[in-house]
């Protein structure tokens, strides 16, 4: 369906995308689910057989309700679905059922809620500039984008294949956005209240919302000097704002603060108890942290600095283990993870209150404050570089720069979802998806900006082709070599090291673009 | 965007259907004892690998011929062998003699489904490719619609990746064929296609079309200058290629009779299970497989067999052209497919290849087609638990295929390359009527189809008819093919000497 030729109107290429993506999704079915599909499941048995007093305190299966109530609701209202399916599915002592006619509703039930997502990207997609020109609809933004956020490879792997419901969820940040594109601030901020509620990781981009609505939303009109006058603060827009974003939180949590339930809630939703890094480490900053550590322990023992008995045994046996003690450099607490996020963003949020650059900048915004909790964070999860991806991928069709950007980091990042699909039979889906996705973006952004010279320059080319080889080594050869038995975790450690050093360019390159303002391509040439 | 990239989008999105669905159940899964042709397949691994050639098609005591014995010609054999070494390097349980039999495993399904697309990538595909983006005209939008619809024609998907067969090795060969006479070399087309007949004896279907066509082409050069020395360069290649591929058998007689006597078994009858084919149709009225002697049942279908292909065959005499060839072989194989004897279900995959070399200039029908053949096999798809990318992959085929080609739209006299016909019987269609019934006959059709799809799969047959849905499909889809028949016949039969001017290279 890439090719999806325009007939009549936008609506044919969209329907057409949309259907194109929805097969595949359809076909992926039987494919491998992950202990999420559980989780989920578990969720579905608990909102529909529990009264709500105790959907935060059952505990038969080891996952517990960990997500915020709306998403305990959507779960309960997904379940009065369920039941025509298999009512088995709902009783909380079936752990791990899954029924064929279970696995099929489950499924069906993550491609369906997309609709909210394929909805947005529609939304998304009417916000983008130069899409003018009707003659030639394939090479269009709007085209490009669609595909780049329906099409996108970690979406498919990760909801279709992993199982999780990010499409939704993605489908209301997306829509929040392009309210605050199309000028509907308080939609948008209604919507982003309600996302908190679904899933509270989206607190990571919560601080460029608050900053963006109180410059740009309720400070009515600047001068043209940029500079800020008090004066024109709108405390009606405040109020108007206030009263949304409570009222949401009210009808969330407040049913659990009249039950007497609001610490056993939060307890749920922030357990420190977990490790610094997820099982398998996601590529930040800690990953180096952490392999920085390993070498300088191997080597301090081959040199006879430190002494083996002494070490923490979990450091030298694998990289799997949830607790990673450090050996040389100094353990992390989540306090100083939390206060490296905060430094990390702030450059970005005093520069869009500082020097507004309207919605474009406020989404930049949030690429910075995902991409900075997603480096610096306590147990990053591998999936969150998503909340990066998607959200660049609408700035990456209007400026030569952010497309530079986001090639290199949508390539890194899909590349660290790997790990996540590791049977057999799902390893040539991964690949040919995404080739598929990689192939694509490359040619439709360079053609996009053909005028202009190449979106990454040599060195970064040669980093990115170096991912090949490294998913070779990794997934074919490493696994036929001895080591495979003794050092398991080395493919882990390499992939997660080597995707990092991207994630961590892009991030400052991202930087980069925020501080010097980019360069849009009003003047693009059509050709 | 270049070509290239979307050339290789389009692979790309055909081997992803591919390899999800070969996800899906295979045929025979955990049916013992007999299991399917993932068994027979794999059934012929373990016997070319541990027996000596003489064996292979003989019954002895290592090699029982009624479990799943070697029915198809030599290369395939020689296509296990290769596999079964591989199968050994990597598990020798897989064909281990006696004691294989009927193994299954995780791995072993991931290894046979990867050797399907292996075949597939290594032949199939680049044919395919080959032809839509060299052969085929139109603008590059149409070439890559038609790359990427070909490449998603759900029948061959589902039978090569869902239940289990190398159809895509002898079509794709039949294909190379197809190129190497469609960019003028003749003795690598004539090669390639005797290796498809010496993969599958089925490729019969498509031989008669070559034979014509190229002796056509050699009569066109002369047959007492060029062209005789042309048609001696290719009767040699084509005998040095059969001799190669069959010689181990051909140093005794009985050897090559064994083959040939597995190749054509004429014993099991008209015809097997429910096709859509003529006899099997009309066998719901009349009995003819148990009125008639076999022999008589051989002959009739031999006598109308050789009716049906001869009008295209002698046109293609008449007029070796390119754009004939493709129509030729469509009407033959279909004809063949139609009328002939001891046809399987499966065997419309070699009409289907055709189809798909017409789709650029007959869309409409094209996908009419496809997605009927497609249809045809759905009791075999049901039996295997293939309902599920069924539907899936027809709908995107069938919605993708009218959409890119803008098919429906493209209904009228001269669109369906009628207008020669009405010509000449005189028929005067008022152009937006002829459009419309097409259309809603169109749409009518569709919409049985999918009825029939859902009925099928959805409802209890009655308990004095339990075969009542098969039947109603295969005489449903056989009615389209002979009306298919017919309308193949009659563009071919009646194009114009001036127009083709135009249409071919």
């Amino acid at each position: 369906g890439v090719m999806a030729a325009p007939r009549d109107g936008t609506l044919s290429w969209f329907l057409a995308l949309t259907l194109g993506v929805s097969l595949i999704k359809f076909l992926l079915i039987k494919a491998y689910h992950s202990t999420d599909f559980e989780v989920h499941r578990n969720w579905l048995a608990i909102t529909h057989s529990l009264p709500v007093s105790k959907w935060y305190f059952e505990e038969t299966s080891e996952w517990t309700l960990d997500y915020p109530p709306f998403f305990a609701w959507f779960e309960y209202g997904l379940s009065h679905i369920a039941k025509y399916f298999d009512e088995e599915m709902l009783v909380v002592q079936n752990l791990t059922y899954a029924s064929p006619a279970t696995i099929l509703f489950q499924r069906l039930s993550v491609i369906f809620t997309d609709l909210v997502f394929v909805y947005a990207v529609k939304e998304c997609c009417k916000c983008v500039q130069g899409g003018k020109r009707p003659r030639d609809i394939l090479g269009s933004p709007s085209f490009v984008l669609a595909v780049l956020l329906l099409w996108n490879f970690g979406l498919l792997i990760v909801d279709h294949i992993h199982f999780q419901y990010n499409g939704f969820l993605f489908g209301v940040f997306l829509l929040s956005v392009a309210r605050h594109f199309q000028g509907r601030h308080l939609e948008g901020a209604f919507l982003f209240a309600v996302l908190l509620n679904l899933k509270h990781i989206y607190l990571y981009i919560a601080p460029a919302y608050g900053i963006y609505l109180l410059r740009s939303f309720c400070l009515i009109q600047d001068n043209s000097d940029g500079s800020l006058k008090w004066r024109n603060f709108s405390f009606i827009r405040l109020a108007a704002l206030g009263i949304i974003v409570c009222s949401v939180f009210a009808l969330s949590f407040g049913p659990f603060l009249a039950l007497d339930q609001l610490p056993q809630v939060l307890s749920r939703l922030f357990p420190f108890k977990r490790g610094l890094c997820h099982a398998y480490w996601a590529p930040n900053f800690w990953a180096l942290y952490n392999a920085a550590d390993k070498a300088l322990s191997v080597l301090g023992i081959k040199l006879k600095l430190l002494d083996v008995a002494k070490l923490p045994k979990a450091s030298m046996t694998g990289g799997l283990v949830q607790e990673f003690q450090h050996s040389v450099l100094p353990s992390v607490s989540p306090l100083i993870t939390l206060i490296c996020t905060l430094i990390s963003v702030s450059p970005a949020l005093f520069s869009i209150w500082h020097r507004p650059c309207g919605a474009r900048g406020f989404l930049r915004c949030c690429v910075i404050c995902a991409l900075g909790s997603f480096l610096f964070g306590w147990h990053v999860h591998e999936k969150a570089i998503l909340m990066a991806i998607l959200p660049l991928s609408i700035l990456a069709v209007e400026s030569k720069d952010d497309a530079g950007v986001f090639l290199i980091l949508a390539t890194t990042g899909h590349l660290s979802l790997f790990p996540l699909l590791f049977t057999t039979p799902e390893f040539p889906i991964k690949i040919l998806l995404m080739l598929l996705f990689t192939l694509y973006s490359f040619t439709s952004l360079k053609r996009l900006f053909r005028p202009e010279c190449c979106l990454i320059n040599t060195v970064e080319s040669v980093y990115l082709s170096g991912l090949i080889p490294l998913e070779i080594f990794c997934e074919l050869i490493y696994p036929l070599t001895s080591w495979q038995q003794t050092f398991p975790f080395i493919p882990l450690l390499l992939t997660s090291v080597y995707c990092a050093f991207g994630i961590i360019y892009s991030f400052f390159r991202l930087y980069g673009i925020l501080l010097r303002g980019p360069r849009y391509t009003t003047k693009r040439k059509s050709h | 965007m270049e070509t290239w990239a979307v050339a290789s989008i389009c692979v790309l999105l055909g081997l992803t259907a591919r390899w999800t669905v070969s996800l899906n159940s295979y045929s025979g899964a955990s049916k013992a004892p007999m299991f399917g042709d993932y068994e027979a397949q794999r059934h012929w691994q373990e016997v070319t690998f541990n027996l000596p050639v003489r064996q292979w098609y003989f019954n002895t005591t290592d090699n029982d011929l009624k479990y799943w014995g070697l029915d198809y010609p030599p290369l395939t054999a020689f296509h296990s062998l290769l596999c079964a070494h591989i199968a050994n390097l990597i598990n020798p349980d897989w064909i281990e003699l006696h004691k294989s039999r009927g193994y299954e495993s995780p791995a072993h399904k991931f290894f046979m489904r990867a050797t399907v697309i292996f075949a597939d990538v290594l032949i199939y595909i680049p044919a395919v490719v080959v032809y839509c983006l060299y052969l085929a005209q139109g603008s590059s939008k149409t070439k890559s619609s038609a790359l990427l619809c070909i490449l998603l024609y759900p029948g061959l998907i589902l039978i090569d990746n869902g239940h289990f067969q190398y159809n895509s090795v002898s079509l794709g060969l039949a294909l190379w064929g197809v190129l190497g006479l469609g960019c003028g070399h003749d003795l690598l087309g004539s090669l390639a296609f005797t290796l498809a007949l010496s993969y599958k004896q089925m490729e019969l279907y498509h031989a008669l079309p070559f034979f014509w066509y190229l002796l056509g082409k050699c009569g066109k050069l002369g047959l007492t200058g060029k062209g005789l020395i042309l048609l001696v360069k290719i009767s040699l290649t084509v005998l040095v290629s059969f001799a190669l591929c069959w010689l181990p058998f051909l140093f005794d007689p009985q050897q090559t009779l064994q083959v040939i006597h597995r190749l054509f078994p004429m014993a099991r009858g008209l015809f097997e299970d429910k096709v859509a084919n003529v006899w099997c149709s009309l066998n719901i009225l009349v009995k003819i497989k148990t009125l008639l002697s076999v022999d008589t049942q051989i002959y009739l279908s031999f006598g109308t067999t050789l009716l049906a292909v001869l009008p295209s065959s002698i046109k293609l005499l008449m007029k070796p052209t390119f754009w004939q060839f493709r129509l030729a072989l469509m009407n033959s194989s279909l004809a063949f497919f139609l009328f002939s004897f001891q046809v399987h279900e499966k065997s419309i995959l070699l009409a289907a290849l055709p189809a798909c070399l017409l789709l650029n200039e007959l869309p409409l029908m094209s996908v009419w087609f496809l997605h009927t053949s497609t249809f045809s096999m759905l009791p075999l798809l049901l039996k295997d638990n293939l309902f599920q990318p069924y539907i899936i992959t027809s709908l995107g085929f069938i919605v993708f295929s009218l959409y890119l080609f803008s098919a429906v739209d493209r209904s009228s006299v001269d669109d369906l390359r009628l207008g020669p016909c009405c010509r000449l019987t005189g028929t005067n269609f008022l152009w937006f009527s002829f459009s419309t019934v097409v259309k809603l006959q169109f749409a009518l059709s569709v919409l049985t189809m999918a009825g029939l799809s859902f009925m099928s799969a959805a409802l209890e047959p009655p308990a004095k008819l339990p075969d009542l849905f098969p039947v109603l499909v295969s005489a449903c889809a056989c009615v389209h093919f002979l009306g298919f028949l017919l309308y193949f016949n009659l563009v071919q039969l009646t194009e114009s000497p001036r127009s083709d001017k135009k249409k071919i290279n």
